[in-house]
């Protein structure tokens, strides 16, 4: 019972360089793994598919790029769509530091699908106020973005000149790292009705399904593995489909880690027992 | 007079109240001060991000002033926050707003906020791991059911579940989809209630801690 | 050769904060100190870019509106925390914002998320199928995480069996979270890793 006694004092950093190595192995060698869209990231994809030409969109950057791998992919995927399929993404932030992450993901994908600035979408930038804000665009989008992320007048913009309030957005998707979910659904969805699709960071979509079951949100894609079956859907594998094989072998080294743990708990537990009746 | 609580009361009880009836009456003139009322707490609150910055900066000087542990770093500091002002003024001047893709104040938050940033939560992927290992016991049946099913759900969560069986995605799904979410929204009931109840005794005047 | 800079730059930061992993050491603090004084640097401008300049100055200056002259003074009376002389004056800002966002809350948290929430956990529980079952079960689990919430009272009797069966729900919930965390945790560092391998070193290798 040696080697448990061992087990149960191992350096921590022995830990780090195995997370690393299953994280590191996998993308270099590019195992194929089926990914299979789940019914909340489809229902998503099929809303947005579904809609008529010329929709607007209303994207809201609630993140920043301490959740840039979950969230950017899902970005990059949703815009390709909304592209392809001649909507127009009407981009805002409410997390500041996100906000170039957002300018980033548009301008390139923007470019990819040859869309021009002010006529099939436009950026909007950052406004501090959340809730206010939230509210505030139910009767009319200028008090808050009289101008563009730059500081020029959006009726500038051809894309603007029939946008005022939440009746002109035929979707609302928030890409959300923290709690400003919630206020969109109380308060763009609860109070004006809008139609509002959610991705989450894996830390809290688990709390959102309650939200997907009551039916206030339409779908919701959560964390790096919804954003790969977003990419799927949209038959564009990218970043989010490459870390999949990593993502996979390290949850199995975590899980191997916990029962190794436990079982190292559990021997030595007895065998304390064992001594202390002796 | 001045100093005392009354007015800072009276103002919260009025805009609180003004919030209340716009919603029921939505129209003139209720519905305007509203979005007046709206629209002047979003500047407010723009202002609070400046009482962070100089408590830092703050802290910080006094740390380089008198030489205190560690005040290189403090140099540091306060060198990063110079180095992306500037930045900032100049992209305005250079290209009318510090935001064009082109402009330094862009380029640093590329190659020295992001990296920074995800670099620095990143690290709790390692942290997790060493957790999962040491601290992640199974003592009693509760433990150990929030155990088994955190591993249901990490395996049923990823495409490696997808090829030890599908149905545990699917029975992933229906954790996700029953129990799970009936306990979230519980849990979540009763913290609507509680700030629901904190909401009216704020505006009521009850509650006054955030005046302190 | 910008970029090419910029990703050594990024990658230098990346491994510095990585080198925390072995022990804490000046490197760490180094990009640590960096980080912070940057984000606040950014703030910074964000206040003049983003609130300042489109919502008080230009529409002052521009379009005449001189009654944003008022939330401006109420923006800068918060400051005056810095002056504990005046320091009193920031609570009227602060119970304007506190104000508005009661009374919003009142409001939003009916609305928005205890009757919908409530309305939809009232199912029909007809027919005996796998669907009336998970009906049941979203229901009893609604019920006992609350009744374990909200009863400070000692759990006994009826009550404490309830909010054990309250306890189960909420431990299967908790898992779940653990587990979702567990994954967002690992999706960063892939992130990062990615960025090291593709991007940085793929890049000295002309990839």
């Amino acid at each position: 019972m040696k080697i448990f006694e061992k087990l149960s004092h191992i350096d921590r950093r022995f830990i780090y360089i195995l997370i690393a190595i299953v994280v590191i192995v996998p993308l270099l060698l590019k195992p194929k793994l089926p990914i299979v869209p789940t019914k909340p990231v489809k229902d998503i994809y099929d809303y947005v598919e579904n809609l008529p030409q010329g929709s607007n969109i209303l994207i809201s950057i609630d993140y920043d790029a301490a959740s840039m791998p979950e969230q950017q992919p899902f970005l990059e995927a949703l815009l390709r769509q909304c592209f392809r399929n001649k909507l127009k993404p009407i981009m805002i932030v409410q997390w500041q530091l996100g906000a170039p992450l957002g300018t980033t993901g548009l301008e390139k994908i923007a470019k990819e699908c040859n869309a021009q600035y002010g006529v099939d979408y436009i950026n909007l930038g950052y406004r501090p106020g959340y809730v206010a804000q939230m509210v505030g665009i139910g009767r009319e989008i200028r008090d808050y973005f009289a101008v563009d992320y730059k500081n020029v007048s959006i009726d500038s913009f051809p894309i603007m000149r029939n946008i005022h309030n939440y009746n002109d957005f035929a979707l609302l998707v928030g890409l959300e790292a923290g709690a400003t979910y919630l206020l969109w659904v109380e308060y763009a969805g609860g109070r004006f009705k809008q139609k509002i699709a959610l991705a989450l960071n894996a830390v809290s979509a688990p709390d959102a399904y309650y939200f997907y079951q009551s039916k206030q949100i339409i779908g919701l894609v959560g964390g790096m593995k919804g954003a790969a079956e977003y990419e799927v859907l949209e038959n564009k594998p990218d970043l989010a489909v490459a870390g999949m094989a990593s993502q996979s072998y390290s949850h199995i080294l975590i899980i191997l880690f916990i029962v190794l743990g436990n079982i190292t708990y559990f021997v030595e537990k007895s065998r304390k027992k064992k001594e202390g009746g002796r | 007079m001045l100093k005392g609580k009354n007015i800072p009361l009276a103002i919260t009880f009025t805009v609180g109240l003004i919030m209340i009836v716009s919603f029921f009456i939505p129209h003139r003139p209720f519905g305007d001060i509203e979005q007046i009322s709206l629209k002047w707490y979003s500047i407010i609150a723009g202002f609070t991000m400046l009482l962070g910055v100089d408590s830092l900066l703050g802290l910080h000087f006094r740390k380089v002033k008198r030489k205190e542990e560690n005040w290189i770093h403090s140099i540091v500091l306060i060198a990063g926050f110079v180095m992306v002002v500037i930045a900032g003024v100049w992209g305005t001047i250079q290209y009318g707003s510090a935001f064009d893709e082109r402009s330094f104040f862009t380029y640093i938050y590329n190659y020295f906020i992001v990296p920074l940033q995800s670099t620095m939560f990143s690290l709790l992927a390692f942290f997790v791991a060493s957790a999962a290992y040491r601290a992640f016991r199974a003592r009693n049946v509760d433990a150990a059911l929030l155990l088994i099913t955190a591993i249901i759900v990490m395996l049923g969560r990823v495409p490696v579940g997808e090829l030890i069986s599908p149905y545990l995605p699917k029975f992933t799904d229906w954790i996700m989809e029953v129990p799970q979410m009936a306990a979230k929204r519980g849990i979540g009931l009763g913290i609507y209630l509680g700030a629901l109840g904190v909401s009216i005794r704020i505006i009521l005047g009850i509650e006054r801690s955030y005046l302190s | 050769m910008a970029t090419t800079i910029g990703i050594w730059i990024a990658a230098g930061l990346t491994l510095f904060i990585y080198s925390f992993l072995y022990k804490d050491n000046p490197f760490y603090k180094f990009a640590e100190h960096l980080y912070v004084g940057i984000t606040a640097g950014y703030w910074l401008i964000y206040t003049w870019a983003y609130t300042i300049q489109p919502m008080l100055l230009d529409p002052i200056i521009k379009n005449k509106e001189f009654i944003l002259i008022i939330p401006a003074f109420f923006g800068v009376i918060m400051l005056t925390r810095w002056f504990p002389s005046i320091s009193w004056l920031s609570r009227w800002s602060i119970a304007f914002t506190v104000g508005i966002g009661a009374g919003l809350g009142v409001t939003g948290s009916i609305q928005g998320f205890i009757l919908p929430q409530l309305k939809s956990t009232i199912l029909p529980l007809t027919g005996l199928n796998f669907a009336t079952f998970n009906n049941l079960l979203i229901i009893f689990g609604v019920f006992t995480t609350l009744v374990y919430f909200y009863f400070s009272r000692e759990h006994k009797g009826l009550l404490g069996h309830t909010a054990k069966v309250g306890m189960t729900f909420i431990m299967i919930a908790f898992g779940a979270s653990f587990g979702y965390t567990v994954m967002a945790r690992i999706s960063l560092l892939i992130g990062r890793i990615y960025f090291l391998m593709f991007d940085w070193i793929g890049m000295m290798f002309g990839k």
